[in-house]
């Protein structure tokens, strides 16, 4: 290997330090124009009026556009078309945008948004789940499961009652995941403008170029073919640029009718209300071990807080109930969740999206269960992890784990034995592990194209251009794709261009999420570049004589393997084949595995292959504050093969830092205006200032240790790392604060308070702990009864307790 | 409103600029002068992705009036590459990792730059102190510690060498091409 696991300068790299990146506010076309939005100061409304007239008459103001533009409904899932991209009737959160100002710039777009006159008719507002489970009407939405419950799930695979009864011990807590937001430093923005022939084309800070391009078409009613989507790189996407927005659709509107190019750049406080983030989440779980820590079965409940729309909440909701069986052996499993719609911003997808709110409820539960049984917690993990290429209670397929490996390399570096439970009072240790996909195995709308297609272009001078719809969004895909092509061809990734993110001119990928890139655009990468040097092996064979089997691609030649001499460079390969087949290009395309899942809801949780983390935390805890330190984290994560090592440990650190974040501070909470000012419910801080995320000097020293175990199914080997990383790690702060002090903290985030709350709890006697203490009787449906592998299961569900819900399938929802 | 009319020193070179007086340095540089290397990311001066020098100075952009700036020297990251030349905290950034998504790296390059002009070889939680103002959500931090770190190293190897880094290396590349 030449390209592949050489730690190397990213290929994106000289134009990110140049300052020379092209993000999407960096645009400046000419004749442009600029778009603020007005956004619902009521949390739930009805709309009686909107007078757009005095804003339409300001001076330099060029078009105001309203609900009444936007009739038609999208939004990233095909069962969640709820959004339209202004308000028609009705606003469900503080921020939902009403109208849209387009003018000469900025600033008189911004002061005549004060102009439009919006009459509201103020309704009920949801502030909680449980305020949402108890009033069905009104509802915020006409669609959903019922009343106020977005989606509610029960799914059960074997006989979980029979388990518990089997059991030496039962465990049931209850824990509770804050939600908190992406917080890239680059707010979204966009440019749409019609290019000379009249057709439309955005420019978007997206993740989803493709999923924006099909949500363009439908809401503006225009052919797709006649839309092109460029999805500028992101200055950090973390899943918050994931949806379809309403500022791309109404910019793209506005383009159309002007026939001129409209810009618009969130303000940080709109980014907020876009949010899509972190779920909050109350959960229970109730398990039951032998005495020697294995588990006979697992019971998880999840009440997700939805907010005022559904983007990917149905993928979400099953998420937190998906990925419990596939790191440790869980031979029975129920599993029952419910999404609830709130006025407050969307959740959404964010790092990890739908696994870490349960992760962290999973691995406290084991810590204590490793307590109780007298069992060192790393030990019991050890005992209980899943066994590769197997299938799992829910049907999911593992393909390589190597989380044991990344347990043993963890408790060596961080010298577990010798520290965890040994450290003074007010210092700890924890551990917690983790897995995640490697790319969601089913499309979020169905259909039985690839995930992925890369196209090639092999150019006389030797430069090869590389094109897939694949987004940068600072992860480094682009590299990924130069590097794979790169080493099947055995040239430099200098001589290599790619050309991503751009619906008009690269195939199709869906998308920067569910840690789906690498593998899907690798294998797709690597396919394409294979066929491209058959094409170059048989036209240098015929020129040298030589069998093609024995050609050689390395060093920009294509050469004998028995006699290196003999050879040409790469650019006179390009020739030759060109010579001999006409113009050189080549393709390839990726679609993951058929997912072995025949049930309702096992759309959610196949991947083509799995991967592990592994997280000790040390934190220094002061009794009389409640102040956390955390001065180290090692980490230990099953990369399969790290195609960029560089690349590959930032990703691994950046999750450890955003997993801090969320773990310490990092909240997305709200308050209630005084009754005298409409009693609003409001973003408790909708500015960077005031919410905080970890700064340098927060940041703990990270000691990363990657596990390389190639799996097969991965290009190169190689398997996630974008995403898994961040899962284990907020856990292990519980786990080591609870090591340190003796308290269990179990939400997030773990704030002084809450530990002096605890400790309080302690001194009086009571449970040493923080967290909640009940969880509400959730109308789950009837469960879903799909017998497991080892009972026979085929992978569909019994058919006495099919549920009986029209028009839908496996794998309808992603 | 009527525009103000400026004379200020930026990236090296002269300039002369008008604009509306409310602007803050920061759009100056981004509107006015097409210098869109310098980001925004929050408009009230918490995250430090508008860093640039003046004179010599870290400050955030976003918090200085345009009209402050007569006369005075703005140093934004398009003018961290001189004859050609990546600065070495340019070259270290690229090859170790430390721009991700690449959205704050421009605030913590000339922010790294004022402290390595203050302190030739300064220690990791110097580095950590004089980068607080920066926030980096893809890194970590790490990454972009090390890469200061390394980048006193190379300006070190680079004044030994008294040659330029991104010339020796290219030289190399194309020598190694051509032998090839």
């Amino acid at each position: 290997m030449n390209v592949i696991g050489k730690p190397r300068r990213r290929v994106d790299a000289r134009a990110k330090v140049t300052g020379q990146t092209r993000f999407a506010d960096d645009l400046m076309l000419p004749r442009m124009l600029h778009c603020k939005l007005l956004r619902s100061t009521l949390p739930h409304a009805r709309i009686v009026k909107v007078d757009v007239s005095r804003a339409a008459a300001r001076p330099g103001v060029h078009l105001v556009l309203t609900g009444r533009d936007f009739p038609i409904t999208y939004g990233i899932l095909p069962v969640s078309q709820d959004e339209h991209a202004l308000a028609v009737d009705r606003v469900r959160f503080v921020g939902d945008p009403v109208a849209a100002v387009i003018a000469r710039d900025e600033l008189t777009a911004f002061e005549a948004l004060d102009f439009i006159d919006v009459e509201y008719e103020p309704l009920r507002t949801y502030a909680d789940p449980e305020d949402s489970l108890a009033h069905p009407e009104p509802r915020i939405h006409e669609y959903g499961d019922s009343g106020n419950i977005h989606k509610a799930v029960s799914l059960r695979f074997g006989d979980v009652e029979q388990a518990f009864a089997d059991a030496d011990r039962v465990f049931e807590d209850t824990f509770f995941y804050q939600g908190n937001t992406h917080l890239p430093i680059e707010q979204h923005a966009a440019v749409a403008a019609r290019d000379p022939d009249g057709k439309l084309v955005l420019w978007s800070s997206t993740q989803t170029p493709h999923y924006v391009h099909r949500a363009l078409a439908k809401a503006l009613a225009m052919p797709a073919a006649h839309i092109r989507v460029i999805a500028t790189p992101n200055g950090g996407g973390f899943g918050g640029k994931s949806d379809p927005f309403n500022h791309e659709m109404v910019v793209a509107k506005a383009a159309l009718i002007l026939d001129r190019p409209v810009k618009i750049c969130l303000t940080r406080e709109e980014v907020f209300y876009c949010h899509r983030g972190r779920h909050p989440v109350l959960m229970r779980f109730k398990t039951g071990v032998k005495m020697d820590g294995t588990i006979t079965g697992m019971h998880v409940q999840t009440l997700l807080d939805g907010g005022a729309y559904g983007s990917y909440g149905v993928a979400s909701t099953f998420y937190t109930g998906a990925l419990q069986t596939v790191t440790y052996h869980i031979p029975t499993y129920h599993f029952e969740g419910c999404r609830v719609f709130t006025n407050k911003p969307p959740c959404g997808p964010k790092r990890g999206h739908g696994t870490p709110q349960s992760r962290f409820g999973q691995e406290i539960q084991l810590d204590r269960i490793a307590e109780s049984l007298a069992i060192d917690p790393a030990e019991l993990r050890l005992r209980i992890v899943e066994q590769p290429d197997t299938l799992t209670a829910n049907y999911l397929r593992v393909g390589t784990i190597g989380l044991a490996e990344c347990v043993r390399r963890v408790t060596k570096a961080a010298d577990w034995a010798n520290v965890f439970g040994k450290l003074p009072h007010g210092r700890g240790v924890g551990i917690a592990c983790s897995s995640y996909l490697s790319g969601a195995g089913l499309p979020i709308y169905y259909n039985d194209m690839p995930h992925s297609g890369v196209q090639l272009k092999l150019d006389r001078s030797g430069g090869v251009t590389a094109f897939c719809g694949a987004t940068e969004i600072g992860q480094g895909s682009d590299d990924v794709l130069v590097a794979c092509v790169a080493e099947v061809l055995g040239i430099a990734p200098i001589d290599i261009r790619a050309v991503t993110g751009d619906t008009d001119l690269t195939p199709v990928d869906l998308g920067s999420y569910s840690s789906r890139v690498t593998l899907m655009m690798g294998n797709a990468a690597i396919q394409a570049a294979e066929r491209a040097r058959d094409l170059l092996a048989a036209a240098v064979s015929k020129k040298l004589s030589v069998d093609k089997d024995r050609l050689v691609f390395a060093d920009n030649r294509v050469f004998d393997t028995e006699r290196p001499d003999t050879g040409v460079t790469f650019a006179e390969a390009v020739c030759l084949a060109e010579a001999m087949f006409g113009t050189i290009g080549s393709t390839g395309s990726y679609t993951p595995p058929r997912s072995a899942a025949r049930f309702k809801g096992g759309g959610v949780g196949p991947s083509p292959t799995y991967s592990y983390s592994a997280a000790i935390v040390e934190v220094e805890v002061d009794p009389s504050s409640g102040w956390i330190h955390v001065p180290r984290v090692w980490i230990a994560h099953d990369i399969g093969r790290s195609l960029n090592p560089t690349l590959v440990r930032g990703q691994v650190e950046g999750s450890v830092y955003m997993a801090i974040g969320e773990a310490l501070m990092e909240e997305q909470t709200f308050r209630r205006l005084p009754p005298r000012l409409s009693h609003a419910l409001v973003h408790k801080f909708p500015s960077m200032l005031e919410y905080k995320s970890p700064t340098t000097l927060d940041m703990p020293e990270v000691v990363t240790e990657l596990v390389e175990n190639p799996d097969p199914r991965g290009p190169f080997g190689a398997k996630e790392v974008g995403q898994g990383p961040l899962l284990p790690v907020m856990p292990a702060v519980a786990n080591a604060v609870y090591d340190a002090i003796g308290v269990r903290i179990d939400e997030v985030p773990i704030t002084p308070e809450k530990i002096l709350r605890a400790l309080d709890a302690k001194a009086a006697g009571k449970a040493p702990r923080y967290g909640p203490t009940r969880f509400p009787a959730v109308p789950y449906p009837e469960p879903l009864d799909v017998p497991t592998p080892w009972d026979g299961g085929d992978g569909k569900a019994h058919p006495r307790t099919v549920n009986p819900e029209p028009g839908t399938r496996a794998g309808a929802v992603r | 409103m009527q525009n103000i009319h400026l004379a200020l020193k930026v990236n090296g070179e002269p300039v002369e600029v008008a604009f509306a007086p409310y602007k803050t340095l920061l759009e100056v540089l981004r509107e006015d002068l097409n210098l869109c290397g310098t980001k925004h990311g929050c408009e009230l001066g918490e995250c430090g992705a508008c860093a640039v020098l003046l004179d010599g100075q870290p400050v955030l952009s976003c918090l200085v009036l345009g009209v402050e700036c007569e006369g005075r020297e703005v140093l934004t990251v398009e003018g961290l590459v001189t004859d050609g030349r990546l600065h070495p905290l340019q070259e270290t950034f690229a090859d170790l990792g430390a721009a991700q998504c690449g959205y704050c790296t421009p605030g913590f390059l000339v922010t790294a730059k004022a402290l390595l002009d203050e302190h030739a070889s300064p220690t990791r939680d110097q580095i950590r102190e004089a980068l607080a103002g920066c926030l980096c959500r893809c890194t970590g931090y790490q990454q972009i510690f090390e890469a200061v770190e390394a980048a006193v190293e190379r300006s070190a190897e680079a004044f030994a060498l008294r040659q330029p880094l991104d010339h020796a290396r290219s030289a190399k590349a194309l020598a190694e091409r051509e032998t090839r």
